[in-house]
């Protein structure tokens, strides 16, 4: 059978390894024993809790910040430039993309360090009289998550401004109304659904992510992904472990469910 | 006469190097329904957008109730539009597509919904003011954007092959309700179709159109039964198509040699000038009266019959490959072999300078 | 109004786009300094940097590997995507649809718990941390991409050729190789490329799943330990070179092919 090879790789590698995660994370033993205690340990310990809500707050923002950049910026791209820069000016919009993740975030790092080329330059211009404390902060993870999903952002909200039958656009002019209303009450909510598949991916990707927290935010507040990772290389708590991811994905299922509910209800 | 509704002056219009329209001139009369009529490529849909405000022309005028709207933005001149697509908006209910134009002039809600439930009930979607676009059927969304155009009570309406997206049953049957929509509200119609039958049916004042200009110009009785031009001519349906040359000029009379014979027919041509005589296929007959004109013999090719009526071919005997093409009614027997006498009346004969 | 539109929109974009090149220029700036920090004032231009990274044995030799996993895992990826789509397509099988939500699956979850839930297991099977594990972890997140990619190239009308050329007489094998491979060339080329890429690039699982020989992000990320060094920048810019060239190369097999 053609299909086979594919459902058993699958199955091996990535449902196998689901169950053993979901047993070890219950502390499961063949004669029987089972607990929720990490669970419990994720609700009761703040310093656990407060992990995933740091995760909400930063992942809400850096959606949020990212979908109001990219909007305007997809837009200009697709209806201020002449069509046959088009292509050119969206290739440059997201050239920053081949560079390696890891290198992404570090560079933002050279961007903001104490010495980096921002404070340099604020201190040059005589805006501050002392370096401002930008990497190894809140404000800096937002920063590197953005840039990239800026990228992405305008990418699928080009798409579909780009896929929009322009009869609409004529349409809506035809009948009287000028370019403000013409984009609130025909463009916008014509584009919304990939706008909101767009911040679905982002939220997606920005909550999973360890490097950008990691690099950019340093440890003075730990994000889901960090938490995670420092019990499995700091303390080999590999049942604590699993019990954080399954959490982490049981909320990004949640965030899918909302997603698609809201684009069926958009359908209808 | 009235005073015209719109007039479009010496328009010319080119996208990039490439000529779309030279110099075209056109009157539209209050209350008419115009069509313009033309193959793809023949600017027809180019004009359309020229008059409802899309388009800029490089050259011409356009005038609507005399007043210059050339450069003015669609939003704002009395036009407007049935899209070829219908361009209804998929996010609004039926009822909110046709208010909108309403709502961008600051109407208030319970006026815009009355007006736009009156408007649905002009088009037979009374019932149809909740529903999304999605859950109608491509008629009803043509009605619908019939609707959201007429609502707003624009001087011209302007329809981008509207029936385009049909099916062939539903065109016939949306033809004779346009005709009928059109006449109830009173408004002036421009439509464009690439589709003779169509044209016929709906015009007052048929356009044709090719290679960006107008052919002619008419009623469709007119154009069809008498084209000025030998594109008019084909485009309105098929002819046989004899060509010839004028002999001699007396009066209003001329003499038309052929090589199926001379033919004395009134109408105005140079001595000496080659023209083509078409004549319908309708008005082709297969056995000679007193008042015909023949054609020497010719044998049947190929008979199809076609419900009310036959279609004939016949090659002529005289001339090897020369086609006559008639339509005969069904009850006329004729076989594939018979040897025929084409011929017609002799006003039937069209004259087209080559 | 339309002034002011123009002026707005040519200064936001501007804006934007200084915003994604700022740390991209930084990076391949700053690694051509000629002192010890990355950091202004610039004191380039020097090659020094990119000669070290050249002559520095772990990084070579984690190029080599990234490169080796990137191709290896996705020629798998590809090779199981493409059997699975095709054989989806061509035959109906009882409870389809199931089976093709699972392959897609890992598609929605985050490498971090893929790359933490192979850990597991082979700790629990005792398969120690290698570069296999790794690659075995890119196929489980590149294997649902390309079968995506290519089962939505694979319509009916595909399926009708295939059947054309079959009853023209041609065998299984031929159909498949002259046929059906054809057809779907753009599809397989994208999602190989795009697996490659992914592969290339992926961190998490290659740093969770290896140990001593490792893969060019984990070794930048060793690296970093030793804070902003411009060794970092010159290694970074490389890599950038080189996806930009292999993205411009993608472009032009793929979409130059495509009739217009």
């Amino acid at each position: 059978m053609l299909v086979t090879p594919a459902l058993l790789w699958t199955l091996l590698f990535f449902v196998a390894p689901f169950v053993a995660m979901a047993l070890l994370s219950l502390n499961f033993q063949a004669e029987g024993g089972m607990t929720v205690a990490n669970y419990s340990q994720f609700f009761t310990n703040p310093s656990y809790y407060r992990a995933m809500v740091n995760s909400l707050q930063v992942t809400g923002m850096v959606t949020l910040i990212s979908v109001l950049l990219a909007y305007p910026f997809a837009w200009i791209l697709a209806e201020q430039i002449p069509p046959r820069l088009q292509r050119l000016a969206l290739l440059l919009a997201i050239l920053p993309f081949w560079t390696s993740y890891v290198v992404r975030s570090y560079s933002w790092l050279l961007v903001l360090a104490q010495n980096g080329v921002v404070n340099d330059a604020l201190l040059r211009t005589g805006l501050v009289t002392e370096p401002l404390q930008l990497a190894n902060t809140r404000a800096a993870t937002i920063i590197g998550f953005v840039h990239f999903f800026v990228m992405l952002l305008t990418l699928t909200i080009f798409a579909s401004l780009k896929q929009l039958n322009p009869s609409y656009r004529k349409a809506a002019a035809d009948l009287g109304a000028g370019p403000i209303r013409s984009f609130l009450y025909v463009i916008l909510p014509l584009t919304l659904p990939g706008v909101v598949v767009g911040a679905f991916l982002t939220f997606v990707l920005a909550i999973g992510d360890y490097i950008t927290p990691q690099i950019l935010g340093g440890n003075n507040e730990l994000l889901m992904p960090q938490l995670i990772m420092m019990q499995i290389g700091r303390r080999g708590d590999f049942p604590l472990a699993s019990a954080l991811a399954l959490i982490l994905m049981a909320v990004v299922t949640i965030a899918y469910i909302a997603c698609a509910r809201w684009l069926k209800i958009e359908r209808t | 006469m009235t005073e015209a509704l719109v007039e479009m002056k010496n328009i010319s219009h080119n996208f990039g190097r490439v000529g779309v329209l030279h110099d075209v001139s056109l009157t539209i009369n209050p209350g008419s329904y115009t069509v313009l009529l033309g193959p793809s490529g023949s600017g027809k849909t180019t004009l359309l957008s020229i008059l409802g405000g899309f388009l800029v022309p490089r050259k011409g005028s356009v005038l609507i109730r005399g007043q210059n709207c050339t450069a003015m933005a669609p939003a704002r001149r009395p036009t407007a539009t049935v899209f070829q697509d219908y361009a209804l908006f998929p996010h609004m209910s039926v009822g909110n597509n046709v208010g909108f134009g309403l709502r961008m002039k600051g109407v208030i809600k319970s006026e815009r919904n009355r007006l736009a439930q009156e408007a649905l009930a002009i088009v037979g979607l009374s019932d149809a003011f909740r529903k999304k676009p999605h859950q109608l059927s491509g008629g009803q969304r043509q009605r619908v954007a019939l609707a959201r155009a007429l609502v707003i009570k624009p001087a011209v309406l302007l329809l981008d092959e509207p029936l385009g997206a049909l099916d062939l049953k539903l065109r016939r049957q949306m033809q004779d309700e346009l005709k009928t929509i059109q006449k109830q509200v009173g408004t002036a119609f421009v439509h464009v179709t690439h589709d003779q039958e169509e044209a016929m049916a709906l015009a007052d004042h048929c356009v044709v159109m090719n290679q960006g200009r107008i052919e002619d110009e008419g009623t469709p009785e007119r154009v069809y039964a008498r084209p000025a031009t030998r594109f008019t001519a084909a485009f309105m349906g098929e002819s046989t198509l004899i060509p010839g040359d004028v002999a001699s000029v007396t009066g209003n009379a001329i003499l038309i040699n052929t090589a199926f014979g001379s033919f004395p027919i009134i109408a105005e041509a140079a001595e000496g000038a080659a023209v083509t005589l078409a004549v319908r296929p309708e008005h082709m007959r297969l056995i000679r009266d007193s008042r015909s004109v023949t054609f020497g013999t010719a044998q049947v090719t190929a008979v199809i019959f076609q419900g009310s009526f036959k279609r004939v071919l016949a090659e002529s005997n005289s001339r090897v490959g020369f086609m006559f093409i008639a339509r005969i009614p069904a009850e006329h027997d004729v076989s594939v072999g018979d040897t025929v006498t084409p011929c017609c009346h002799i006003e039937d004969l069209i004259v087209l300078a080559k | 109004m339309r002034v002011y539109m123009k002026f707005f929109s040519a200064v936001y974009a501007l804006a934007v786009y200084a915003f994604i090149f700022l740390p991209v220029a930084v990076l391949v700036v700053f690694s051509l300094q000629s002192t010890a920090f990355p950091i202004p004032p610039f004191t380039g231009p020097s090659s020094r940097w990119y000669e070290a990274v050249l002559n520095d044995p772990r990084l070579t030799s984690a190029l080599f590997n990234s490169l080796a996993v990137a191709i290896i895992s996705s020629l798998v990826a590809v090779a199981l995507g493409f059997l699975s789509a095709w054989g989806f397509a061509r035959f109906t099988l009882p409870g389809s649809a199931v089976m093709r939500g699972l392959i897609t699956l890992p598609l929605t979850v985050s490498y971090l718990i893929i790359g933490m839930g192979l850990l597991v297991i082979f700790n629990m099977a005792g398969v120690p941390k290698n570069l296999l594990a790794a690659g075995v972890g890119h196929v489980v997140i590149n294997l649902p991409l390309c079968f995506a990619i290519i089962y939505s190239q694979m319509g009916d009308h595909q399926i009708n050729i295939e059947r054309a050329a079959r009853d023209l007489g041609a065998t299984e094998a031929k159909v498949l190789w002259l046929v059906t491979l054809p057809m779907l060339w753009p599809a397989i080329f994208a999602s190989l490329f795009l697996s490659m890429t992914f592969s290339w690039d992926e961190f998490v699982i290659s740093f969770l799943l290896t140990r001593f020989d490792t893969t060019l992000p984990v070794e930048i990320w060793n690296l970093l330990r030793s804070g902003l060094n411009p060794k970092t920048n010159a290694v970074g810019s490389l890599v950038f070179a080189v996806s930009v060239v292999a993205a411009i190369i993608f472009e032009l097999i793929l979409l130059r092919r495509r009739p217009a």
